[in-house]
């Protein structure tokens, strides 16, 4: 008898707090949506030695972190709330007026996009219908490599540097862009980036870019990555009808 | 004018020796290009441990101070020759070089000048005209070192932080610029919009750029990582405020 009275004592107790909870929460809370910090797909010392595992402990763990961090305390203030990153970068940019969510949804997403550019053994060569397209669109495949190196090497001051497929005119480009600024907000669809922030690569670098810039295309770049980045960017915009070799 | 320009000093030189005396030497003025170098720092590069490692500074001078003047002098003589062949569209495609290049050089070369080891007056705050000018534009001088500080650390991707002499105002007010841009104060003249905060930069003649802080991120990053805030709150032990203030008696005279 004793036993069941405790047992019932403490179902209702627990009911009791739940309750408590549910109307605390429904008091002082509401609902808002947060982003959280994405890992690389990869260790963080796995690009060794083309970018130190010192470098993504900092650039990651640190950088990355904190404009996850600040991008939510904003969010906790403001009535941008509730949208996908990708959505809240366009939204941010206001055409131009950024307002002050922008630099950390952009820098956050930016980032993000950048540890999926890169992969373990990576550079070399993308191959079939994504190559196809580098020489269609830049004439040779090292055509668009020196067209990518020399955007980056030209920037000035912090910025990134990008492979787009640009939606109105159907081909890839190169674009640098500076800050934060993302091709997403002029509506093309990004394939690759390169962070040209001297903290992406001074500590490996030091003040030597074309060295990092070399080191990215040959070895760190993920073609796998692009490749597949090209294969939902083509649900988007019409490519034209594959080439289907006659027999 | 035309043939002025073609006349190159070489050509001048043996055609005076061929005697053709009518080639005065006041129909053209032979023009060279003045290349720059890297100024030499009066003090050694350890020499502001530990508010900034030697390491930054030896990099910071001999690698990006001396890329903006090697970059500067390539982009100068190219719009020399641009000139000269009257190539309009190179020489405006060359401004941004210039000027990217060239404030590098004019702010990196402000900048040394703006450190001093502490045992040389780094640190000491400004007496004197420049002393009395803070506290009635700031409140004091620690507000001035918090607001500075907390604007650098604010300023998103590359730029400086200036403390400069509105002449016409004779107010000393805070500025960001971004990249190489110069202070809207300096000589050198910005358009509005170009600069984060401050005036638009019409007012050539009130030059008066005080004092400048790196805060490009290779100014710090070796020694402070992410942490541009403890860069920003360390450097205030090596500020040279007697250049400061000589240049504020200077320039508000």
């Amino acid at each position: 008898m004793l036993h069941l009275f405790i047992v019932t004592l403490l179902y209702f107790f627990g009911y009791q707090k739940q309750k408590d909870q549910l109307r605390g929460s429904r008091r002082t809370s509401r609902i808002v949506a947060f982003y959280g910090l994405t890992a690389p797909p990869y260790e963080l010392d796995a690009l060794e030695p083309y970018m130190s595992q010192k470098t993504l402990e900092i650039h990651w763990g640190k950088h990355h972190r904190a404009y996850v961090d600040n991008l939510n305390k904003q969010l906790a203030n403001s009535p941008l709330y509730g949208l996908t990153l990708d959505e809240l970068v366009k939204v941010a940019y206001n055409n131009g007026n950024p307002l002050p969510e922008f630099n950390n949804a952009a820098q956050v997403w930016n980032h993000n996009f950048f540890w999926e550019s890169m992969q373990p053994d990576g550079g070399y060569m993308p191959a079939a219908g994504l190559l196809q397209q580098i020489e269609k669109d830049f004439g040779s495949f090292p055509n668009f490599r020196e067209k990518f190196i020399t955007t980056a090497m030209s920037l000035f001051g912090s910025g990134w540097v990008w492979l787009v497929l640009k939606k109105e005119e159907k081909k890839l480009a190169v674009v640098g862009a500076s800050n934060a600024v993302n091709p997403l907000v002029w509506g093309d669809i990004p394939i690759i980036t390169l962070d040209m922030w001297e903290h992406s690569y001074y500590l490996d670098y030091r003040n030597d870019r074309g060295k990092y810039v070399n080191a990215f295309m040959d070895s760190l770049v993920s073609w796998q990555s692009a490749t597949a980045r090209m294969a939902r960017a083509e649900a988007f915009v019409n490519l034209g009808e594959p080439k289907i070799p006659v027999a | 004018m035309a043939f002025c320009a073609l006349v190159s000093k070489k050509a001048l030189g043996s055609a005076l020796r061929s005697g053709a005396a009518d080639l005065g030497s006041g129909l053209c003025q032979i023009r060279r290009l003045q290349t720059f170098s890297l100024p030499d720092l009066s003090y050694d590069y350890g020499a502001l441990e530990p508010a900034i490692s030697g390491e930054i500074m030896k990099i910071h001078h001999q690698k990006h101070h001396q890329a903006y003047i090697t970059n500067y002098n390539k982009a100068l003589e190219q719009l020399d020759e641009a000139i000269q062949k009257g190539d309009t569209s190179k020489v405006v495609g060359l401004q941004s070089a210039i000027k990217f290049n060239g404030g590098g050089h004019i702010n990196h070369s402000i900048f040394w000048k703006n450190l001093a080891p502490t045992n040389e007056g780094g640190g000491e705050p400004p007496k004197g005209a420049l002393g009395w000018a803070i506290d009635a534009d700031f409140g004091s001088f620690e507000a001035l070192v918090q607001k500075m500080s907390s604007e650098g650390a604010a300023l998103q991707g590359s730029g400086w932080v200036w403390l400069a002499l509105d002449k016409e105002l004779k107010k000393v007010r805070i500025e960001t610029t971004a990249n190489q841009l110069q202070s809207s104060m300096s000589c050198c003249s910005t358009l509005p919009g170009e600069n984060f905060t401050g005036p638009p930069g019409d007012k050539g003649a009130t030059s008066g750029s005080l004092l400048g802080i790196d805060v490009w991120e290779h100014a710090y990053y070796l020694q402070y990582k992410n942490v541009r805030p403890d860069y920003l709150k360390n450097i205030w032990k090596v500020i040279n405020w007697k250049h400061a203030s000589d240049a504020f008696d200077g320039e508000a005279a």
